[in-house]
């Protein structure tokens, strides 16, 4: 991975994770997270043969609730963050009709 | 249209998702229900709000690894959560919490009738849980509008091996999967509701002077019902012969197209993709601790499991002699299938009470929309009935209006038949009356019968029933038969 991250590579993140960046931005972050990534690197010298992969940094699992419906928030407040919203709808610009993962 | 030399194999395989019916959501306390104001089901969890977390629904994770083994799957000893990322407006967090590399079940089958009556094993991929997205409005003018009430309801997504060869194929296995999880209570399978959305991946296999071209899979997107489901493929495989015929495109030259499905014009229509489209971008889900499914909980959700349908409908036909239609009619609901077998249970005969819930008993809950067991008349009474009908005590057509009743208000058979005198006349001596008068009055048919004609089948049924009118109907047609040939059989000099 070491050098890995460079412009192209911070410029594709950049647009999945929808951020504008300036070109000086680009170039800086791609250095930084270079250095990131190659100090990560050197775990990779750790022999990790014998270790189980670790799911969660937690050692507990099994956390869970009983299906049990509680009240939820009424319309005013679920919609009262939101920039714009008509007829109870959240009201963004339009979209392409192309689903998303789900 | 196609190349006389050419002959070819459709490939389908199919990624199904299904709601699941838990009265709250994956990872909050909001209500999960149909058909309400929008955004009128959601909390901050759901609303994707900084610094919220997510908390699972123990009954979701149940119903989903009990579908998984109802499909045969192993089922994944631990399993955990991840993060899909996309940017769309129905999904507030910007991500879909999913299951990536452990599901919570892989490697299983399913098995579907075929035309012929046999049966095809489909193989199951993988089987896992995530939350469902919102919903958007397109429609709504020159803006989006986003109703979260779904967001967030637990999604069990099903995927198949490429193991499907025909349009008809692919409906079977979706029918056979919502005929699955009804049966095991873990979805409602509305498809009114949205309770099953479809995306099929169709290939062609084309065999030309001995060599295999394989056609780019295309993928159709978020089809809700099995009519669409059926026809998308049917016109995708169709498609993609033209196109191969046009310009000979195979798999190898470019990837994977997503489609749409017009349902007014029952066409697929390309969707616009961008080239970063597929990444996700997966990572594992720190807000929430995995799963670890321990023998013993896994023992007391296998004691969940019941006789599969299909597995049932095949056993109808061999222990109770019915028609596959017939079985396949019984098992279409759980409810119907177990009223079914209780009343058999008490010793009543097969086709009988079956003719007695596939029609009226169906028309009746339909109308009432209730399951059949929720109606007024109890495997006790239908048996009851049931053998009143086999010792001629009264006619089919009266007991399907006792069934009525006792369906709609309930009652007992035998009050019910003799306040409404419906009980058939199995006088032998009205009979031979009645019979000696038609016997007089229709001379012809008579003589059709005696000179044992082309019309003589014809004749006898018609003399029957004009005795059987003549009684009122209410009369014991195999009494009315036997006499009616007795004094037939002397008019011809037999004994
Ligand atoms: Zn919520």
């Amino acid at each position: 991975m070491a050098g890995k991250i460079d412009e192209l590579l911070v410029r594709r993140v950049a647009q999945l994770a929808r951020l504008e960046l300036s070109d000086q931005e680009i170039v800086q972050f791609s250095m930084q997270l270079s250095a990131i990534v190659n100090y990560i690197e050197k775990l990779n010298e750790l022999n990790t043969d014998e270790v189980e992969p670790l799911a969660h940094c937690l050692p507990i699992c099994n956390v869970f609730r009983s299906d049990e419906v509680l009240p939820s928030l009424t319309q005013e407040r679920a919609l009262a963050n939101a920039p714009d919203a008509e007829n109870g709808y959240f009201k963004v610009p339009k979209v392409l009709e192309n689903g998303g993962g789900a | 249209m196609m190349k006389m030399s050419d002959s070819y194999t459709i490939v389908v395989g199919l990624e199904i998702h299904i709601h699941l019916a838990t009265r709250s959501k994956m990872f909050c306390s909001c209500e999960l229900v149909y058909g309400q104001p929008p955004n009128t089901r959601v909390c901050p969890v759901c609303l994707g709000m900084p610094g919220t977390l997510p908390v699972m629904n123990k009954t979701a994770v149940e119903y989903a690894v009990l579908t998984a083994m109802a499909l045969r799957c192993q089922i994944a000893p631990l399993t955990k959560w991840d993060r899909k990322s996309y940017y769309y407006p129905d999904l507030p967090k910007n991500y879909q919490i999913s299951q990536y590399d452990l599901p919570i079940g892989s490697s299983g089958y399913i098995e579907i009738s075929q035309e012929d009556g046999g049966t095809k094993k489909i193989r199951i991929r993988r089987a896992h849980l995530e939350e469902d997205a919102g919903k958007n409005i397109h429609d709504a003018g020159g803006y989006t509008a986003v109703d979260l009430n779904r967001a967030g309801a637990p999604l069990l997504e099903i995927v198949t091996e490429p193991d499907m060869n025909s349009p008809v194929e692919v409906r079977a296995l979706a029918e056979e999967l919502r005929r699955i999880v009804r049966f095991l209570g873990v979805s409602e399978g509305d498809m009114q509701k949205g309770h099953m959305r479809f995306e099929p991946n169709i290939n062609l296999h084309i065999q030309r002077n001995g060599q295999v071209f394989k056609t780019p899979i295309t993928e159709v997107k978020n089809l809700n019902s099995f009519r669409a489901l059926e026809r998308s493929i049917a016109y995708e495989a169709r498609r993609q012969y033209e196109e191969f015929l046009e310009i000979g495109r195979t798999l190898q030259m470019g990837n994977k197209k997503t489609f749409g499905w017009d349902d007014e014009q029952e066409i697929t229509v390309l969707q616009r993709e961008k080239e970063e489209a597929h990444d996700y971008r997966y990572f594992p889900e720190p807000d929430l601790v995995p799963v670890r499914l321990t023998p013993e909980w896994l023992a007391e959700i296998e004691s969940r499991l019941c006789e599969l349908p299909l597995a049932m409908e095949r056993r109808f036909q061999r222990e109770y002699g019915l028609s596959r239609y017939d079985a396949g009619v019984l098992t279409a609901e759980r409810a119907t299938a177990e009223f079914f077998e209780q009343t058999m249970r008490l010793g009543a005969e097969p086709k009988r009470v079956c003719n007695f819930l596939t029609q009226a008993g169906l028309k009746i809950a339909n109308e009432l929309s209730v399951p059949i067991d929720r109606l007024r008349i109890t495997p006790e009474t239908l048996a009851k009935l049931a053998q009143m009908v086999e010792s001629g005590l009264v006619s089919t057509t009266a007991a399907n209006l006792v069934f009525e009743q006792i369906a709609r208000e309930g009652g007992e058979p035998e009050v019910i038949v003799r306040e409404k005198n419906l009980l058939q006349s199995s006088d032998g001596g009205q009979i031979e009356v009645l019979a000696e008068a038609v016997i007089a009055e229709q001379p012809q048919a008579v003589r059709d019968v005696v000179e044992e004609n082309k019309k003589a089948k014809k004749a006898l049924g018609f003399l029957m029933g004009q005795i059987i009118q003549k009684a009122g109907g209410q009369v014991n047609p195999k009494l009315v038969s036997q006499i009616l040939q007795q004094k037939l059989n002397a008019l011809k000099g037999k004994p």
